[in-house]
């Protein structure tokens, strides 16, 4: 989002429902109409209208949430014109948006807090200061492996919105339950290949248990509960992690036996990202991601 | 189209080999036709055509293709094969007929006198 765009956007939603059918609605199936939803730009305008921001540790937790959907879209975005199909390429690049989308709103309210646009904090932060955790940076691998983390991520990400709509912070919670409908999407089409390359030829079953193995290490570190989040959930703005682990591993669970594939029994990878500690990985997604925004500082289009 | 030919296709994906190399050597997915129904009341309007493998992930990547901007409530796909079409060749045979047979058309009657509601 530019700082041009970020204004046009800033007045509320604007009326674009006339489409290819010049506002007649009933002429095409194509009709285009804006829906109504949670914006990023809402939550910005919003802040600059003198709504309370999010405490510190709010703001902290929301860069968490932020970190990781921002780290997985530009993971994801890099599929397109990638994929094994072009239908692939934008069924990906959809779920990539929908994470951008989500980070956008989270970064936007964690910025609120120290006066940072969402562009400050994903285009000018170090690496170190990035607190998503491991299994977003990493690569993506083959196909297999890139449906074996969004499997992960998705079942995940559903439990913790699902839960976070409940949040006592009301914009964490309104930024979870939109998010909420988009993830449960991702869990469908995860889950959907799962079965396909599960159940498929001898060498798709075998990526997709080479891919749920390279992805598996990482696992444990979503469910990881620390100080920031014990406090928060004490407060009710946030859950503790430890707590989603039994619904994800029902819903893994279930997935992965009916695509007659075995939960995976590897060693946990040590994690640390919400501490700032990354993997290797994380500095060339950022270098690609924020060589732009670097160079040419307030750049807009 | 089966589960091993959508997996067989999808396994060859890869962000690592080059695409012309991975794909090679595997028959294409099968043709969809789309019809996206935009409010109740209204009928499903042909938008598009789209490949998948199967028709579970056909409505999927119909959802991703032709619904983003909120255009639809309802989605069909159909097997393009299953689909039998006109032939455009025999447009003057097919079509040209009602051409000048203006009694077809409610239009061409006057109005009886005396009736009200027409």
């Amino acid at each position: 989002m530019t700082v041009s765009e970020t204004k046009k956007h800033a007045e509320g939603h604007h009326d674009i429902s006339t489409g290819v059918a010049g506002g007649d609605g009933s002429a095409s199936a194509t009709r285009i109409t804006p829906g109504n939803a949670l914006r990023p730009e809402d939550i910005s305008l919003q802040l600059r209208q003198g709504a309370t921001g999010p405490s510190e540790d709010a703001a902290l937790y929301a860069l968490q949430l932020g970190d990781d959907a921002l780290i997985l879209a530009q993971r994801l975005g890099h599929w397109i014109s990638r994929a094994p199909e072009l239908e692939e390429d934008v069924a990906l690049g959809n779920i990539a948006l929908d994470q951008l989308g989500h980070a956008r709103s989270f970064l936007t309210y964690a910025g609120g807090a120290w006066g940072k646009s969402e562009d400050d904090l994903a285009y000018f932060r170090g690496e170190e200061e990035f607190r998503s955790a491991h299994l977003f940076e990493q690569p993506n691998g083959d196909f297999a492996v890139t449906i074996a983390r969004q499997l992960v991520i998705s079942c995940y990400q559903f439990a913790l919105y699902s839960a976070l709509t409940g949040s006592a912070d009301t914009t964490i919670a309104a930024i979870a339950a939109k998010a909420l409908k988009e993830v449960d999407y991702h869990r469908d089409h995860s889950a959907q290949w799962v079965l396909r390359l599960g159940l498929g030829t001898d060498e798709s079953r075998r990526r997709m248990i080479r891919g749920l193995s390279m992805v598996w290490p990482y696992v444990g570190e979503l469910f990881v509960d620390d100080d920031l989040v014990a406090r928060l959930a004490a407060d009710g703005v946030a859950v503790l992690p430890a707590s989603l682990r039994p619904e994800f591993d029902r819903a893994v669970a279930q997935v992965l036996a009916e695509a007659n594939l075995d939960v995976p029994d590897v060693p946990a990878a040590p994690g640390g990202g919400r501490q700032g500690r990354h993997s290797e990985h994380l500095g060339y997604v950022l270098a690609e991601m924020q060589v732009l925004a670097r160079q040419h500082p307030g750049a807009s289009w | 189209m089966s589960v091993q030919d959508a997996a067989g296709s999808a396994a060859k994906g890869s962000a690592e080999a080059p695409m012309p190399a991975a794909r090679e050597g595997r028959a294409a997915w099968p043709l969809w036709e789309v019809f996206v129904r935009s409010s109740r009341g209204l009928s499903h309007v042909h938008a598009g055509s789209l490949h998948a493998p199967d028709a579970a992930l056909a409505l999927r990547n119909a959802r991703d293709l032709y619904t983003r901007r909120n255009e639809g409530v309802s989605i069909w796909v159909v097997p393009a094969e299953a689909i039998a079409a006109s032939d455009p060749d025999s447009k003057g045979s097919f079509f040209e007929s009602p051409q000048g047979k203006d009694y077809r058309h409610a239009t061409y009657y006057t109005k009886s006198e005396g009736v009200k509601h027409l």
